[in-house]
């Protein structure tokens, strides 16, 4: 993606706001390298291979690491002591060993020694199964998207599917790419983020939305795939690596081919009370695994907009994009997989509001040039007047297009009102195709004057941006935690308090002890994303053609 | 037009007229025009005017139609319930609950179950407030503890008890399969059973999903619905607790 400088923004100012994200994210990063979780070393025996649960759907997984916990603890890690109960002939298989954890049949020991190193050895070769196959889903994507094609205008049409069962999900969603969208997002179930386990199997009960599970997963992506031929563009598709799983949720949707998780640094700990720790460490393994998936991460800055003021918090939006940004590259994220968040959440009753929006939209596709931004519709000032909504979309859409934003979230105008109908999504869409074909081009001709309004607001709210960092990284508590966990301790962001003592996981998390292995981590840390880059450059030279 | 019988207006007294839009599962062709007509008159308009009919994909036509309504509306039928309390300003508020309580009034907000839109709760309590007016944070006289979303009833009860809450606020937005009654009766049980009788903190659930004149059923002393502003909940707590008062 190329796009032209409109703004003239200091680039003294955007160096310090990145240096000063970097310095942030720092001592965080050191502390989730110090720690693991319950769902981390979960994920880590779904990527060996171990999948399913039983009778009570418990997963298997669950049952694995909270036996090895409960006997030899996890800080050195669950899969030394699991390969070597295997190596020992505890059980022939995970799945077998799994079962028997779970009725108390098994003893875990800490192997030392040669011991030890064969376990891990196992171990290594077990995990390496699962990021194969995760290689695999990536190549396969690559070689889809070179024959069938991108879609052929930006930005992408997103569209939300939510009706809790998948097997009404997937003809609304083959229906909803039939009509135009380019990505369809599956709305989890709203209790799923704070559930401990992922939830097993095809499922037709959900509330305001449908559980992710593998399975469901697969089924969708197959459906889109059948879809996919049959229009000649490559439908992707969205899930959530949110809340308690979102380890174990990145990998089965790196091993099912999912193209887009919803995954940011701070929402979780903000919005859903989950502890920050826990948090930072999850976020760092499903992150790893988003970037050698191939995955594009969506963030979700738009939460700021709808809890606080969208034009005072404007600039709280720009440093969770520096901060989402920091923390992506270092867990091996690439520019386009950066979907960086945004919102059109500004009171339309406030003066000029259009042109506020304007210049922040302006402001994060400068600020971020190779990154697909996400561009988000008005929720918050959405009253039940559909009418007026309609409208509201259209203007929403007029910033997507004038701005060249690169993942386009389709507004509904029955927002706040019900889920939307049939018809609604096809005006919806009808929208969206309208203000595209009449305006997109804009980009070329839309140069507003350096001492104007907007290029002056752009201005001022990524200063603002650099002071709140600057308070960030400054700030202290008595624990002396790194600087970002006390601010978010302490109410910098959203108003929200959530110290790093508190909060919904905090039990699932563990510090490491010097012997810790994880494979998958060994391999992810030394992964480099030049090996993928050689894959997407073909992929690249191929759609060229 | 006389007394309490009413039609809808368009653009004449008496006209009658409306605005209507539905889809049919039905492919679009003059037959599925008729049928669209067909509903229409059974709907009471009467004549009715197809102005748009387009097809959403082979299996699915939407419709806009005008039409005049045949019903009348006696506005001396209607029932509602009317706000039987006065709308105090802030100021007011405060000092009633200084003359009632001669303390703080403390109030619990939360969202229970699996719903983690706080955009209703926050609205009410935040200083941010709701459609211009400052949220309860804003009363001196009201001291406000926001649980947040997802809030197990549990802590819920256990929180209103440490804080010996005078009323504890839930709020109900996203809800399926009729998850915010399931979600309230068990709250309100939990209540109940948590405290001596007649010692229940004030029960209020606000969210666009409950059906006014049900509070009874769920168990809970208020419910306020769509569009309700803080100050309509602060003068109705200050109400309810003048009540209690004179009761006991």
């Amino acid at each position: 993606m190329t796009s032209p400088a409109r703004l003239e923004l200091d680039p003294e100012v955007v160096r310090k706001a990145r240096a000063l994200a970097r310095r942030a994210a720092a001592p965080v990063v050191s502390i989730a390298k110090r720690h693991t979780t319950v769902s981390v070393e979960r994920a880590t025996l779904r990527l060996a291979g171990l999948s399913g649960a039983d009778h009570e759907r418990v997963p298997w997984v669950n049952h694995l690491v909270t036996a090895v916990r409960e006997q030899v603890g996890l800080e050195h890690g669950v899969t030394t002591p699991v390969y070597d109960a295997l190596l020992r002939g505890e059980a022939a298989d995970l799945a077998t060993l799994a079962q028997m954890a779970s009725s108390g049949n098994v003893s875990f020991r800490l192997p030392t020694g040669r011991e030890e190193k064969a376990a891990q050895r196992a171990a290594t070769r077990g995990v390496s199964l699962g990021l194969k196959r995760i290689d695999a889903a990536r190549r396969t994507r690559e070689r889809l998207v070179n024959r069938l094609g991108d879609p052929r205008q930006k930005p992408w049409i997103y569209l939300i599917v939510a009706t809790g069962d998948i097997y009404e999900d997937i003809p609304q969603a083959q229906a909803a790419a039939r009509e135009g969208a380019d990505v369809i997002a599956v709305i989890r179930s709203t209790g799923q983020s704070l559930l401990d386990y992922v939830p097993e199997g095809a499922t037709r009960e959900g509330f305001a939305g449908t559980y992710a599970t593998q399975e469901n997963f697969r089924l969708m992506r197959a459906a889109l795939d059948d879809v996919s031929k049959e229009l000649g563009r490559y439908v992707r598709l969205t899930n959530y690596a949110s809340g308690l799983c979102m380890p174990e949720i990145a990998t089965l949707a790196g091993m099912e081919r999912l193209d887009m998780m919803l995954n940011d640094s701070m929402y979780g700990i903000l919005f859903r009370d989950i502890n920050p720790i826990r948090t930072f460490v999850d976020q760092r393994f499903s992150r790893q695994i988003h970037a050698r998936a191939g995955i594009i991460i969506n963030t979700g800055e738009d939460n700021y907009l709808t809890t606080a003021d969208a034009v005072e918090a404007a600039h709280t939006v720009t440093v969770s994009q520096l901060l989402n940004e920091r923390f992506a590259k270092e867990a091996g994220l690439e520019d386009w997989q950066l979907g960086l968040g945004h919102a059109f959440e500004i009171n339309p009753d406030v003066p000029d509001s259009f042109r506020l929006e304007l210049a922040h939209a302006m402001l994060a596709r400068q600020l971020f040039p190779k990154a697909p931004l996400k561009w988000m519709p008005p929720t918050k000032h959405m009253t039940g007047d559909v009418f007026r909504g309609y409208l509201l979309d259209g203007f929403f859409n007029l910033v997507g297009a004038m701005t060249g934003q690169g993942i386009l979230l389709v507004g509904m105008m029955t927002e706040a009102v019900v889920t939307p109908f049939l018809s609604d999504r096809d005006l919806a869409l009808q929208n969206v195709r309208y203000v595209m074909n009449a305006a997109s081009g804009l980009t070329e001709d839309f140069h507003p004057p350096r001492d104007g309004f907007i290029q002056t607001r752009a201005r001022q709210v990524l200063g603002e941006a650099v002071d709140l960092l600057e308070r960030i990284v400054h700030d202290s508590d008595p624990a002396g935690d790194p600087p970002l966990l006390a601010a978010i301790a302490d109410g910098t962001f959203g108003l929200m308090k959530r110290p790093a003592t508190a909060g919904k996981g905090l039990d699932g998390v563990v510090e490491r002890a010097p012997g810790y292995h994880n494979p998958a981590i060994a391999e992810l840390d030394a992964w480099a994303p030049d090996r993928a880059q050689r894959h997407t450059a073909a992929a690249a030279k191929g759609a060229r053609r | 037009m006389t007394g309490s019988i009413v039609r809808p207006y368009g653009d004449t007294t008496g006209d009658g007229m409306v605005q209507l839009s539905f889809t049919l599962p039905v492919p679009h062709d003059k037959r599925a025009e008729g049928a669209a007509l067909q509903l229409a008159r059974k709907m009471g308009l009467e004549p009715a005017l197809l102005v748009h009919a387009k097809a959403m994909g082979p299996d699915f036509t939407f419709f806009v139609v005008y039409g005049s309504v045949t019903h009348l509306v006696d506005l001396d039928e209607v029932q509602v319930i009317e706000r039987e309390y006065p709308l105090l300003s802030a100021k007011d508020a405060n000092t009633a609950i200084r003359k009632l309580l001669r303390r703080k009034l403390v109030v619990v907000g939360a969202c229970i179950g699996t719903d983690a839109h706080t955009v209703g709760i926050d609205a009410i309590l935040n200083i941010k407030g709701f459609a211009g007016e400052k949220g309860l944070e804003y009363y001196r006289e009201i001291k406000v503890v926001n649980l947040g979303a997802q809030v197990l009833v549990p802590d819920l009860v256990a929180r209103a008890r440490a804080e010996k809450a005078d009323a504890v606020l839930v709020s109900q937005v996203v809800t399926q399969k009729d998850a915010h009654i399931h979600n309230t009766t068990q709250m309100s049980a939990a209540f109940r059973e948590a405290y001596p009788a007649g010692q229940v903190p004030i029960l209020v659930v606000g969210g666009p999903r409950f059906e006014e004149g049900s509070a009874a059923t769920l168990g809970v002393d208020r419910i306020f619905g769509r569009g309700t502003t803080p100050g309509e909940v602060a003068s109705y707590l200050v109400h309810e607790i003048a009540t209690r008062k004179g009761r006991s």
